[in-house]
């Protein structure tokens, strides 16, 4: 690390919520774009993926038949048969890939609120938009047998009804928040208070429903992959396919507008396009993610905090988030589904999983600094 | 707009001292005056329709025993007791922790109360198959007090002790983690998951004077721990080298800070369950109008919790007649849309 730390100074002043010394790299140039390039930073999501495509390699062979992991791959590259080729592709395959897609979208996206909020429990959990998704999905299980609104929402069916819970509520956080620009401590109040109003929906709804419902209504609150077809991974992968590189393409402004609206407007950013730009992204890809599978607790909070914790860097920086997010919904769809007796929603285990290993990263990186 | 007009709440450095100190006393005496009409309208009105005059027979005259009386004695007294203290209770341990993690989304629950309380609670139906929300108060309470202690010892672990950073990320780590072993129980088993979800919406209903009288003594000393602990908050939000050039203890300032916030939030949510609007957003209304002096913040935030804790509390039994709609569903629904019409009006008040 510290062979190649050796040309470019850190920025002076690191953001609330990442206050660690900032690891220096080294400055390329091609031509007139020039940048900083920094070992981790190609290292942690290089890393992540290889890991994903591993993981994900295992999580398709495991099950009431097993496969090898070879096996699984040649399959995945062309190469299999019969009823292998089926039961990879038709059966497993949907499951860990919307995993996957869910992870990076909802990993990609907390790093955006956490980023653009500079605040490291912003999240779209803590600012209302995974509850306007619950609250329209408990909704939609909840009231489909009964009044003429219900069934409305009822026919719309879970997913649909999640999507529009979500981008309701985000539209509606970045219109409310909205005045001449988004201001990053205006979004974290009114989130506030959206997430109340989602939450006392759903409360609202659970308590006033059967409790078969309540239950089945309680395990979508908890996200989970049971049951999944390629046809949930479809629209998902579709808006990735638009609102990912955008997302990514966001990442340098990103780093200015961490220094403070003043400083990046001097630098020659213009603020409110650039603040629209994020946070609808970021709302985007949260609500199509929570639409397929629920909103998976936590990989939005924890993920982008872990991520900026391995690559050492100022910011929760993205592709390493989207990646991190991805392996921590695989791998904890690949312990509900192999090591536990009974099949839990996936969503509890990314959070048991997900929060030791930020406790513990938390409590090794204070040692460490001081 | 009226940007202009917000300045003295943020930014008491240059307004001339008297004016800043009338508007708080102002605000002061009006909150007060707030929690009072509260208290009142929650004691006369319900279900049952009782005539003002005999609301006042029956609180003046303690040998009357007609139906009405015992209803206002034994009903609604107590519950407006315990409404109001738990109000003071949230709204105190709110501005409190939003002053310690310095973070505006820093409501008490983070610290790990309320997913201490709530996995203590699951616990207690599914193990021990209780199902009235009075007996699992000392259950709660308990939770939410080892809650509080593991993410203290986790967020403080390492030698640079617990900074806002590390105990928010600590708190919101280690809930996460007693959410995830609550949501364990409630997916596997019904009967749990049909008696937890009436805990877990925030209620004043069916807490008798004996739930009132079991938490008040942890709330007492919360509110005086909080108050103590006002100063020294003051010198914390300059930051920790700061203050500890000033010849601030961090620790002890945190310590007392962080047991007032476990003391009230965890008395107040073992007898209501968990109401996250009040610790949520009553320090952000308050801070418009006293300015950031924890002195004023602390006592005010308090009071005007009580009131809206009470307010709906009111509202809840007035729209369903003759059911009732919890506090914690009122609260958020009537809440946040004045809450969001304010911050709109103006520029927050930073922390």
């Amino acid at each position: 690390m510290s062979v190649e730390a050796v040309d470019v100074d850190a920025p002076s002043r690191p953001p609330e919520g990442t206050a660690r010394p900032v690891r220096s790299g080294r400055t390329v140039r091609v031509g007139r774009i020039s940048g900083v390039l920094r070992w981790r930073d190609l290292a942690v999501p290089l890393a992540a993926l290889v890991l994903l495509v591993l993981l994900s390699a295992v999580s398709m062979g495991r099950g009431d038949f097993p496969i090898g992991v070879v096996e699984v791959l040649r399959t995945l590259a062309g190469l299999g048969e019969g009823p292998q080729e089926f039961i990879v592709l038709e059966l497993r395959a949907p499951r860990v890939v919307v995993g996957a897609l869910v992870g990076l979208a909802l990993g990609v996206a907390g790093a955006l609120f956490q980023t653009f909020a500079r605040n490291p429990l912003a999240s779209p959990d803590t600012l209302g938009i995974t509850t306007g998704a619950s609250a329209g999905a408990v909704a939609a299980i909840v009231l489909s047998g009964g009044s003429s609104a219900g069934a409305v929402l009822g026919g719309l069916g879970v997913p649909l009804a999640a999507l529009l819970g979500a981008l309701t509520t985000g539209f509606l956080l970045f219109a409310l928040t909205w005045r001449a620009g988004v201001d990053g401590y205006r979004l974290v109040l009114i989130g506030i208070a959206l997430w109340s109003v989602g939450t006392a929906l759903t409360d609202w709804l659970l308590t006033n429903a059967e409790i078969y419902d309540a239950a089945s209504a309680y395990v979508w609150i908890t996200g989970s992959l049971n049951a999944t077809t390629w046809d949930d991974a479809l629209p998902l992968a579709l808006a990735l396919m638009v609102l990912l590189p955008l997302a990514l393409a966001t990442s340098r402004l990103l780093a200015v507008l961490q220094f403070g609206d003043d400083t990046a407007r001097g630098l020659g950013v213009r603020l409110a396009p650039t603040q629209t730009a994020v946070v609808l992204l970021a709302v985007g890809l949260v609500a199509f993610a929570v639409s397929a599978a629920g909103p998976i607790t936590f990989v939005a909070l924890v993920v982008p905090q872990i991520a900026v914790r391995l690559t050492g860097g100022a910011r929760p920086p993205l592709l390493a988030s989207g990646l991190l997010g991805a392996l921590l919904v695989v791998g904890a769809d690949l312990v509900t589904r192999t090591v536990l007796p009974e099949a839990l929603p996936v969503g509890i285990l990314t959070a048991v999983i997900g929060a030791p290993y930020l406790l513990w990263l938390l409590v090794r990186g204070r040692r460490r600094n001081t | 707009m009226a940007t202009t007009v917000d300045v003295p709440a943020r930014d008491p450095a240059r307004t001339p001292p008297r004016s800043m100190r009338a508007r708080r006393l102002a605000t002061l005496v009006l909150l007060l005056v707030l929690v009072v009409a509260a208290a009142l309208a929650s004691i006369a009105v319900g279900t049952r329709a009782i005539g003002l005059t005999d609301v006042w027979r029956s609180l003046l005259d303690s040998a009357l025993t007609t139906d009405d009386a015992v209803v206002v004695r034994q009903l609604r007294v107590p519950r407006t007791a315990l409404g109001l203290m738990v109000g003071l209770a949230l709204g105190m341990a709110g501005a409190l922790m939003q002053g310690h993690t310095r973070n505006p989304l820093g409501d008490p629950g983070l610290l790990g109360v309320t997913a201490g309380a709530s996995l203590a609670v699951v616990l207690a139906i599914s193990l021990l198959g209780l199902t009235s929300p009075s007996s699992y108060v000392w259950f709660a309470f308990v939770g939410a007090l080892a809650g509080t202690v593991l993410v203290y010892a986790i967020g403080s672990a390492g030698r640079g002790g617990a900074t806002p950073l590390t105990l928010a990320l600590a708190g919101a780590a280690l809930s996460a983690l007693m959410y995830a072993l609550v949501r364990t129980v409630l997916v596997s088993d019904q009967q749990t998951l049909d008696s937890f979800r009436f805990w877990v919406v925030g209620s004043l209903a069916g807490r008798g004077a004996d739930v009132a009288v079991q938490v008040a003594p942890f709330i007492a000393v919360g509110l005086v721990l909080a108050l103590v602990n006002a100063p020294a908050l003051n010198l914390l939000g300059l930051g920790e080298d700061v203050a500890r050039g000033l010849g601030q203890r961090i620790w002890l300032a945190r310590v007392v800070g962080l047991a007032a916030i476990t003391l009230l939030c965890g008395a107040a949510t073992a007898a209501c369950g968990p109401i996250a609007f009040v610790g949520l957003v009553v320090p952000h209304v308050v801070r418009a109008l006293t300015g950031p002096d924890h002195r004023w913040l602390l006592p005010c935030s308090g009071l005007l919790g009580a009131a809206l804790l009470l307010a709906a509390d009111v509202i809840g039994r007035i729209v369903a007649r003759p059911a009732e709609l919890q506090v914690g569903i009122v609260l958020a629904l009537i809440g946040a849309p004045f809450f969001i019409a304010l911050v709109r009006r103006r520029k927050a008040a930073g922390l």
